[in-house]
């Protein structure tokens, strides 16, 4: 799944950069860092605890936590964290 | 500690209705919501300094903006990016904001915090890619993003044309439209919402762009699966009848990359759960819902529900039952004269039952179908947290769990951090088969916190140094 940034009816905010699993992901201010990630197409962020199988955001309000990542070592919700210009991700949260 | 006479918790139409009518008739309002800007679903704002190009932006970018202007001009003390996850005696707020830990105190609160998505599982529905169909107008809205490159988007109501629309507007390409209603629910459906020339209007217009896009409309189905590892690569779909049971006949699959699925709305009401309100069971407004009166009122004093936080209605519905409750809370606390109360919330409460006519067809299309929670197969997810999976809900009703909160405890469904918002209709509609009705099998307990918040948030940012040590005392 990689999300599409809408081209003419939307105006983007100054690109930053992000680190995800120590790669280099471009992203824009005003974006929520779950849909950057999409749009990188990175749509699995984490593993259940219990089966180990692969999920990612589905809710985007902040209610189903199964976008949860670590965000400069610190687990959060990526869909409810504003992207920032150095952020460092890593795609292996759980609560 | 912020002492006001009235909290609001949820700046969507009702929660802002409600905190603008009680400001205008002297309360001191605090509305507190986790958005950085008012809105709500319906108007959410793209977060600054994404935004809507002027040539692109429509009614509901019109409305949005008005609710805001409304707010900043009034009153209002609005508190943004404001988390609530604590309230306790009568009442005090925990909420935390970008400052930290903050406390907020009234007599008197207004529960507004709107709906979240129901969607009946099926094999596949924790794949990556398959996201809410109200979530992807998030995306679509305040994101400006088309959630893949093809999509299926389906289950029921007016959100399934909005969302198709949009992504076929945006560039994206829809692979089917999968709707659970038949095009003679459509059709009964019609007079009611007849009442609402404008929207009706709306929802044509996009009927008539996914005609002009050549989508494909699949009328009484519904997905039976998504297939793919990682990320959604299939989806499978077949023929319903009206109650969501499948009829046999010829399934169709669709190679896309992301589908987009929801069930209908419950309402979201942890706070008055948490209160310890009455609540009824009213699948007319798409679950549970506290017993209120006309104005809002809950069983426990000083609380009031509104919006689709309280009874799934839409936008209109919840600005004026958020109207009706400010009045009632501005009228509660000695601050309006009974005549002009009278005046303005009889003139609300009837254009409330006026709007309540489409609300009612719309949510006839978007009832929930306890077949097709029937016809979950034992080996699939239900909790999504604690991968608690259909078959084990029926071991432990036959191990004799006879009421929600005792199967939570038998299974751990419902346990994880989503508290059981995902997973609480279904497992409460598989127990109601063993015990008779939702109203036996109840609903989860509301507790603290009522949305997940990270321990550094509420302690604060601190190193050991700082921790204050006494020096010792001379030996
Ligand atoms: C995801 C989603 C998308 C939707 N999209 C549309 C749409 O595009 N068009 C449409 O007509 N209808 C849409 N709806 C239906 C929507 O419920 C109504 O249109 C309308 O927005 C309801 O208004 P409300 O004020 O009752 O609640 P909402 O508009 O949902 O507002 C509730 C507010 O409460 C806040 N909140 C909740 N809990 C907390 C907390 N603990 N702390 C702080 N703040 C909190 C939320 O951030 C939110 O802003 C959508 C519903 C959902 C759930
Ligand atoms: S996608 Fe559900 S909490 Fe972020």
């Amino acid at each position: 799944m990689t999300a599409l940034r809408m081209k003419d009816t939307f105006r983007r905010g100054d690109a930053v950069t992000l680190t995800v699993e120590g790669r280099c992901v471009m992203a824009h201010r005003g974006e929520t860092l779950a849909a950057a990630l999409l749009a990188a197409g990175m749509a699995r962020l984490r593993h259940s605890p219990r089966d180990f199988s692969p999920r990612g955001a589905y809710c985007f309000m902040g209610v189903c936590q199964e976008c949860v990542v670590r965000v400069d070592g610190v687990l959060r919700q990526s869909c409810q964290v504003p992207v920032e210009d150095g952020l460092v991700v890593e795609l292996k949260g759980s609560l | 500690m912020t002492p006001a006479d009235l909290i609001v918790v949820g700046a969507g139409p009702a929660g802002a209705a409600a905190a603008l009518a009680a400001s205008e008739a002297g309360l001191q309002v605090v509305l507190l919501d986790e958005a950085f800007a008012p809105g709500g679903q319906i108007y959410r704002a793209p977060p600054q300094p994404l935004s809507v190009a002027p040539t692109a932006r429509g009614a509901d970018d019109a409305a949005g903006d008005a609710l805001r202007a409304a707010v900043a001009a009034s009153a209002v003390v609005w508190t943004g990016g404001a988390r609530v996850w604590s309230i306790s005696g009568a009442f005090r707020v925990d909420a935390v904001t970008a400052a930290g830990s903050e406390s907020f105190t009234a007599p008197r609160l207004v529960a507004a915090t709107g709906a979240h998505e129901r969607l009946v599982p099926f094999p596949g529905w924790t794949t990556p890619g398959v996201i809410g169909l109200a979530a992807a107008t998030i995306l679509l809205k305040s994101q400006g993003m088309v959630p893949g490159r093809r999509t299926v988007v389906a289950g029921c109501g007016p959100l399934l044309a909005a969302v198709a629309a949009k992504i076929v507007a945006g560039g994206g390409e829809v692979a089917a439209v999968v709707d659970l209603a038949g095009p003679g629910d459509w059709l009964k459906a019609l007079p009611r919402m007849a009442s609402r020339p404008d929207l009706l209007r709306q929802g044509l217009g996009w009927a008539l762009k996914l005609g002009a896009a050549r989508v494909p409309v699949l009328f009484r189905h519904m997905v039976t699966g998504v297939s793919g590892g990682e990320t959604c690569e299939t989806v499978t779909v077949a023929p319903v009848d009206a109650e969501g049971r499948l009829t046999g006949g010829r399934s169709r699959m669709f190679d896309v990359d992301a589908l987009a699925i929801g069930h209908g709305l419950v309402p979201g009401c942890e706070i008055p759960k948490l209160l310890r309100a009455a609540h009824r069971f009213a699948p007319e407004a798409g679950g549970w819902t506290p017993v209120r009166d006309a104005f809002g009122r809950c069983s426990v004093a000083g609380l009031y529900a509104v919006g689709d936080g309280a009874a799934v209605a839409g936008a209109e519905p919840a600005r004026l039952s958020g109207c009706l409750a400010g009045l009632a809370a501005a009228q509660d606390a000695g601050r309006l004269p009974a005549d002009v109360f009278a005046r303005e919330a009889g003139a609300a409460r009837a254009a409330l039952d006026k709007a309540l006519v489409f609300a009612g067809a719309i949510n006839r299309l978007m009832r929930a179908r306890p077949a097709m929670v029937e016809a979950i197969a034992a080996e699939t997810v239900i909790c999504r947290c604690e991968d608690v999976r259909r078959g084990e809900i029926e071991a432990a009703i036959a191990a004799g769990a006879r009421e929600i909160n005792q199967l939570k405890h038998f299974t751990r469904c419902g346990m994880g951090p989503c508290q059981g918002r995902m997973c609480g209709e279904t497992a409460a509609t598989l127990l109601a088969r063993h015990v008779g009705s939702r109203e036996a099998a109840g609903y989860w307990t509301g507790r603290p916190p009522l949305r997940p918040v990270p321990l550094a948030d509420l302690l604060g940012q601190f190193d050991y140094a700082d921790i204050p040590v006494p020096t010792p005392a001379p030996l």
